[in-house]
């Protein structure tokens, strides 16, 4: 038995989130330009053979737009995914195992791609 | 998970339909959600012909002549018949609006008549709203200073009480949270447009001394930030106000205190 102003108070304010939503805009901003760079370069190598494909991601340039690249979306999809998940999903340990699986993902494809990326332009 | 169809005792199903005034030349239709707590049935919609002959021209007029020629179990809240009370608010023509001043020439075919949606019934037409006046009561809506009394009162510029215009005028009827999606799907903790609205009300008012304390009360991902500028709220707000705009100027705040 519970007030309605206890239930509605429940355990006070997280006192955070504007991170989150300020990282989500941040990240936004800068998937713009790192998109248009990646678009671009997709286009440009578009039927391209391998060592050529080699040779462009050798460019120091091109390498670190692309990591760039990947941290930004990463990160911005997982910000998304988890907020999908926090309005949707409301059994607190299915919740609570989704967010870590976001996070878990987010990081998998991360470290994968930026793998991938230095083998490339690096890897003999 | 979040629950996207009706548990099955709560199906709406073709109710009855009453019988047509008699003599009357000028008929308008009305289908009317209607659920008892008295029984065991499901919720119905119910057809009615309202003779406009004898009727006032808002949605309100025909659902009271409906409950005073026709059926007086229809059960509605209203007060002030002219959009101030709140009290006559629900969902007519797939909107949330005020009965009161919505008038039935805006709408065309029959009009369609249910509670305002995702709330528990209580009646009919008469929803839930104890936790949503519970959340309006949690933003504390009142003036609160530190500074000693003054003799007189506490003195506004004209330009800061114009800060408050487009949102003092917000009636609490509750149309706007519950066209909210995010306040469906968690309205146990997501505060919603309409307490929001009331909120950034008193962190823009230049006579309260309690802003960041108020911002800190509302920085949750939870309370505030399920806003998703989805911007039902502003569309089918009866009173013009806009407390998508409202809920964003708050989150300007919250990130102008940390950036």
């Amino acid at each position: 038995m519970q007030t309605p102003l206890a239930r509605v108070r429940g355990l006070g304010t997280a006192r955070e989130g504007t991170g989150h939503f300020w990282l989500q805009r941040l990240t936004a901003v800068a998937n713009v330009p790192l998109m248009l760079f990646l678009i671009g370069l997709l286009v440009a190598l578009n039927g391209a053979d391998y060592m050529t494909v080699r040779g462009a991601l050798g460019n120091p340039f091109v390498a670190l737009m692309l990591v760039l690249a990947f941290l930004s979306v990463l990160n911005h999809m997982r910000l998304g995914m988890q907020v999908i998940i926090e309005d949707y999903v409301h059994a607190d340990g299915a919740r609570i195992a989704l967010i870590m699986l976001n996070v878990f993902f987010a990081a998998s494809v991360g470290v994968a791609a930026i793998y991938a990326l230095v083998k490339l332009a690096l890897g003999g | 998970m979040v629950e996207f169809a009706l548990p099955r005792n709560s199906r709406i199903v073709e109710g009855k339909t009453w019988p047509k005034p008699e003599g009357a030349k000028n008929l308008r239709e009305y289908r009317i959600y209607r659920w008892s707590p008295d029984d065991d049935e499901n919720p119905r919609v119910d057809t009615y012909f309202v003779d406009l002959d004898d009727c006032g021209p808002m949605v309100l007029d025909a659902l009271l002549w409906i409950k005073n020629k026709v059926d007086p179990t229809l059960t509605l809240r209203r007060s002030c018949r002219e959009g101030i009370c709140g009290s006559c608010s629900m969902n007519i023509d797939g909107g949330n609006t005020l009965a009161c001043t919505k008038g039935m020439d805006e709408i065309s075919g029959p009009v369609r008549v249910y509670p305002l949606p995702h709330m528990p019934v209580v009646k009919d037409l008469v929803p839930d709203l104890t936790d949503f006046y519970a959340q309006h009561a949690a933003i504390e809506p009142w003036l609160k200073t530190v500074s000693p009394e003054p003799a007189k009162e506490w003195l506004q510029s004209h330009e800061d009480r114009q800060k408050l215009d487009g949102l003092y005028e917000c009636i609490l009827c509750a149309c706007c949270s519950t066209a909210c999606p995010s306040y469906w799907w968690n309205s146990e903790r997501f505060l919603g447009p309409a307490v929001l609205l009331q909120a950034y009300r008193w962190l823009v008012d230049s006579r309260d001394e309690a802003t960041g304390e108020r911002l800190d009360n509302l920085e949750d991902p939870f309370r505030l930030y399920r806003c998703h500028t989805i911007m039902n709220c502003t569309q089918t707000c009866p009173k013009g106000l806009n407390p998508a705009k409202a809920i964003a100027e708050t989150k300007k705040l919250l990130v102008e205190r940390r950036v």
